[in-house]
């Protein structure tokens, strides 16, 4: 470290200190331009025509009536993909457009551009595709079992991850089993997938699109549009929520090879229920669990095995299942262990990333058993917890031992001696705080209330071996008299506030008041997908690096001009300081029309793949905590729930921007809430029964109860500014701990998620 | 869409129903702006009533009937009728979000006729009547002649609903409705109870229950008769718990996406038994006060 930052720390829009987002007020003004603001002149609209089959072989594609209709001005199918028609982000098997089948209600099978989107819709609505229907495979298990169809060459299990610890016949003082679902998740982000092309005088083509990731869209359609990667230039544009949706290609080719083809910008907007088949879900799973114990309540052994539902492409499958394996077991030591995770494809919608990763459906699957377990052997939940909890120093399930810091008994103790919000009063209290909200259904009657736990261990950036780096360029230069220090990343700001961070880091380094944080685009290095809450620490890092770099270099131009020995300059204050002489110059002063700018790629440690057998190995990076408590109060006549309050305390290493930390749980707090009580894509047969927030349901404020959170600061010495990523880990547990208060209440146990009103009230 | 017709009054309204039938008369445009956004109609024309002063006025004439214009939005009828519509007001209240009880309608709620709208069982449960109108003149119509199946009513293509009439002052009311989310939620069991303390008869409207709004006849004249109208006694749980059954009894609810019917016959009878409770409480603390 050359400079000091002393006395900078507490300066406003640094590190650590609360910083207002650039986006909040126009986003709540609804001024923010998203992706589907976008608009060039003389832009035409695109139109998807979709399988209406979950299984079907396609005989004919005749497309002549929608031709010829006025305004339309091209029709694309899967003979006008000029490169690979295939896409995907572990394996390439999904089709841009389908060519010899289609695998799922809703697959992209042709593309329409017209003068107007009613009649880009109308005219996708005229092209008659003529199907041969093929019994679909839509359970499962089947494909597990390898009855059925096989949907892809080599058969349909995507992944098998095993892991085998300790004895393979572990004695145990008692024993609980349970099987538990976890129904499918949607992202529901607010912004749908929208984007515009435009192609460029040299051949390639300009696109402005809502992403997590720009450079593995830009290499996916490089290929796919044969052209070279400096052919295929993109700008993110305002991002409307992404929570892992945003990972798969959506518009990008479709919008991208109508625009090449007509030589005319393209936008692409899907509405909401064409955005439900847009996109993945997050994984449906079943697992089945044997956790024995002893007599004191310490785990002896786990044994699961975790089936994720695929639907029709690869799409993450692969690292979810991975990842639900990995954290099978939670954040318990567990000495023999053996966990069997598969994926599988079916004929129902394509699943893929979604905030928790795999993580999420496991933990309701162990948390449940801790909770059975602590039944079984009289104990209290939390304390049959704290007995198993890992701490620094532990082996996970993996082997891999936690060498940063693992706070489990303490966020536990955290939210246990929370004070308890106060106890229902129907006479007092506001009626739409009751079960039913609104509705009028109870004055009392029926309700309980219940108390639940859970805590969750998640692995934050990328895993086994993956070479997971960020790119950022910062470059300082005077404008107006003024230091201005430019930041420029690919990193996708989808609104958990990178943007922000970004600024803060470059401030607390450099020392400027001005930062300007560039629209990121592929002009600038890869930086990695903002998932896997690693966007901070890695891009945030690569900003950090940067900006040591520009500082290097402005002070070696300091030692230069004044004489100086570089060791007794320092930058501060927007100056050099000399501490022998005591003098400041003014960085405008010193630099005047030189710019300094640097680009510099930051890589977290490495970590490796896990032996195929055994799933040993040092696979992650880092683990973060979470630790939730929920109350309830349950009409159990009705089986409808009210959360009284979530508590959730979190481990975070250094809480980059408070405000956004806290929003960041908040956000998650409800997502886990939505997935315990009612945000379920139905699929029956394959097709969706419910793509509409008229059907599935995400919490409104009246079911998002006051949330009270406990943020643990315990800084990390791998990491910037030891920080911890925030993204994920407030919703892994949440979804445990309300369906925990919920059997608290009522007494019945509750195997699957979303719980259903039928469900409490004994009436399936 | 080749026409939007603004009609600033009733009399013209009618004329340019009765010319192009076929128009969309448009109200809080909560449910046919769905529809369009959905493309599941693509309408000729539309027939914009928010500019027809007759339809969003309310009055009570005599003390014991409230005509209620078609285009008076839900939330007026929860700020103004809280007293004279009680259940109605409650209902709206329950209606989807700030923003949809701003535009949305009770005439809008007829014209979808939606076996789960929310102001129709108010509407069945204290026997109330539909006025509609057409350049042919007005016609009353009962409420339970109203709704001929699912989104299907008595509506000739030339008319549109003018008001509702309900009769006030009669006695306590509940309206109650289920739904898997604490607010903004399409019912999967709803419910209204009235209390009729001049003529002692109880009524029941129900929702989502019945391919369309119906009421629950035989629990109706259980109650009725079961009730210590007199004596002003409190209610017997048997006897609680046998309107349930008999409301339970009354429905042919279905399965699908928002609940199982299993559960919307459950649901309903717990609910019945207890806003029968709630509006027998009420009338007996009216009774023992006035
Ligand atoms: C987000 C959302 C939430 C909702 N939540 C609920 C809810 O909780 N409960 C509920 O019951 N409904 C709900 N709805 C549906 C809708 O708000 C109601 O049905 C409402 O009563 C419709 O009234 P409107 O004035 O908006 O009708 P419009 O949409 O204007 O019209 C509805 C129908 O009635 C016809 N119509 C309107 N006025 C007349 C008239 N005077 N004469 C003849 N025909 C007429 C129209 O042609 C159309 O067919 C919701 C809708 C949305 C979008």
């Amino acid at each position: 470290m050359t400079a000091t930052w002393a006395g900078q720390r507490a300066r406003p829009g640094t590190v650590g200190t609360g910083t207002i987002r650039a986006d909040a007020i126009p986003k709540s003004r609804g001024d923010f331009a998203f992706s589907s603001d976008l608009y060039a002149d003389g832009m035409l609209w695109g139109a998807t025509v979709r399988s209406r089959y979950p299984y079907a072989r396609i005989k004919s594609i005749d497309f002549s009536a929608a031709a010829v209709m006025s305004g339309v001005r091209c029709v694309l199918t899967h003979h006008d993909v000029p490169g690979r028609n295939r896409f995907g982000l572990e394996i390439r098997d999904q089709p841009v457009l389908a060519d010899d089948a289609v695998r799922y209600v809703g697959e992209p099978v042709a593309v329409v551009a017209a003068d107007h989107p009613e009649i880009a819709r109308r005219a996708a609505e005229a092209v008659a595709v003529e199907y041969e229907r093929l019994d679909a495979l839509t359970d499962p298990r089947l494909a597990l079992s390898g009855v059925g169809p096989d949907l892809h060459d080599g058969g349909n299990v995507v992944a098998h991850h095993r892991i085998r610890k300790g004895s393979a016949e572990p004695a145990a003082d008692v024993v609980v089993r349970g099987v538990y679902h976890v129904g499918t998740q949607d992202q529901a982000f607010l912004g749908p997938e929208s984007c515009l092309a435009i192609p460029a005088l040299d051949g390639g083509v300009e696109l402005y699109c809502s992403t997590q990731w720009l450079h593995i869209d830009q290499d996916q359609l490089a290929d796919v549009l044969s052209l070279p990667l400096d052919k295929v230039r993109l700008t993110l544009s305002g991002v409307g929520g992404a929570f892992g949706g945003r990972e798969d290609l959506s518009v990008q080719a479709h919008a991208c090879l109508l625009a090449l083809r007509t030589g005319r910008p393209i936008k692409m907007v899907y509405d909401r229920e064409e955005s439900f088949f847009g996109h993945v879900h997050r994984h449906p799973a079943r697992l089945e669990y044997e956790h024995g114990a002893s007599a004191d309540g310490c785990l002896v052994y786990v044994r699961a095995r975790i089936l994720l539902d695929g639907g029709a492409y690869a799409s993450t499958s692969r690292a979810v299942a991975s990842n639900a394996g990995c954290f099978a077991c939670g954040p318990y030591e567990v000495p023999n262990v053996s966990v069997d995770s598969y994926a599988v494809y079916t004929n129902n919608p394509p699943c893929g990333a979604m905030r928790g990763f795999g993580a999420v459906q496991s933990c309701f699957g162990y948390e449940s058993q801790m909770d059975k377990l602590a039944a079984e052997l009289g104990l209290d939940p939390v304390e049959v917890r704290l007995r198993n909890a890992v701490g620094t120093g532990s082996a996970m399930a993996t082997g891999q031992r936690i060498d940063g810091p693992a706070p489990v008994a303490e966020l536990l103790r955290r939210v246990r001696d929370m004070e308890p919000p106060a106890p229902a009063d129907s006479s007092t209290c506001d009626d739409v705080l009751m079960p039913g909200g609104a509705a009028n259904t109870t004055h009392g009657e029926g309700v309980r209330r219940g108390v639940g736990y859970g805590v969750s261990v998640k692995n934050i950036c990328k895993s086994l071996g993956y070479d997971d780096y960020g790119t950022a360029r910062v470059r300082l230069s005077i404008s107006g008299g003024e230091p201005v220090a430019e930041v420029h990343t690919a990193a996708a700001e989808v609104g958990q506030g990178l943007t922000t961070v970004q600024a803060q880091i470059v401030r607390t380094e450099l020392g400027v008041r001005q930062v300007v944080v560039v629209p990121a685009d592929t002009r600038v290095g890869d930086a990695g997908t903002s998932s896997a809450s690693r966007q901070t620490w890695i891009s945030g890092g690569a900003v950090r690096a940067a900006c040591e770099a520009v500082r290097d270099r402005v002070l070696r131009i300091a030692a230069a001009t004044l004489g100086a020995e570089l060791s007794e300059l320092w930058l501060a204050d927007e100056c050099v300081r000399s501490e022998r002489t005591a003098t400041d110059v003014p960085l405008a002063e010193l630099l005047g029309s030189t710019n300094v700018d640097e680009t510099r790629v930051f890589r977290h440690r490495q970590t490796f793949p896990l032996d195929p057998e055994t799933g040993q190995g040092d696979g992650h990076v880092a683990f973060a905590f979470a630790a939730h408590r929920a109350v309830v109060d349950v009409d159990t006549e009705l089986g409808l729930v009210r959360v009284v309050e979530i508590a959730c305390a979190e481990d975070v290493g250094r809480a980059m921007n408070p405000p956004a930390v806290e929003g960041q749980m908040h956000g998650g707090i409800a997502q886990g809430l939505g997935l315990a009580l009612m945000e379920e894509v139905q699929v029956v047969d394959g097709y969706i029964q419910n793509p509409s927030f008229t059907d599935y349901l995400i919490p409104t404020t009246l079911d998002m109860p006051p949330v009270r959170l406990s943020i643990l600061e315990i800084p990390r010495d791998d990491s910037p500014y030891g920080l911890t990523g925030v993204g994920e880990p407030a919703l892994l547990s949440c979804p445990a701990a309300v369906v925990a208060a919920i059997r608290d209440a009522c007494g019945i146990d509750i195997t699957r998620i979303p719980v259903r009103p039928e469900i409490i009230a004994g009436c399936a | 869409m080749t026409s939007f017709v603004q009609p600033v009054g009733l009399d013209e309204a009618c004329e340019a129903k009765a010319a192009e039938p076929d128009l969309v008369p448009l109200a809080g445009g909560t449910d046919v702006m769905v529809e369009l956004n959905f493309r599941r109609a693509r309408p000729h024309g539309l027939l914009d009533l928010t500019r027809v002063p007759e339809l969003r006025e309310w009055s009570v004439s005599d003390g014991c009937w409230l005509r209620l214009g078609a285009g008076v939005s839900y939330a007026r009828i929860i700020k103004e009728l809280g007293g004279h519509a009680p259940a109605l007001a409650t209902a709206s209240r329950t209606v989807g979000s700030p923003q949809i009880r701003n535009r949305g309608t009770v005439g809008g709620n007829l014209g979808t006729s939606s076996p789960a709208g929310d102001a129709l069982p108010p509407l069945l449960a204290t026997g109330s009547t539909v006025e509609l109108v057409s350049v042919r003149g007005n016609r009353l119509v009962r409420i339970e002649d109203f709704f001929t199946g699912p989104k299907e009513n008595v509506l000739l293509p030339d008319e549109l609903v003018a008001a509702v009439w309900l009769p006030v002052g009669r006695g306590p009311q509940q309206f109650s409705k289920v739904g898997p989310r604490n607010a903004m939620v399409i019912a999967v069991a709803a419910l209204a109870t009235a209390l009729d303390g001049e003529s002692r008869r109880v009524g029941v409207g129900l929702g989502a229950l019945a391919p369309r709004p119906i009421r629950a006849v035989e629990a109706e004249d259980f109650a009725s008769w079961a009730l210590d109208w007199d004596g002003g006694s409190g209610i017997h749980a048997d006897v609680a718990a046998r309107f349930g059954a008999l409301v339970a009894g009354a429905c042919a609810p279905i399965d699908d996406v928002r609940g199982s019917s299993a559960y919307r016959r459950h649901a309903v009878a717990v609910l019945a038994a207890r806003s029968l409770r709630w509006a027998w409480q009420e009338y007996r603390k009216d009774k023992s006060c006035g």
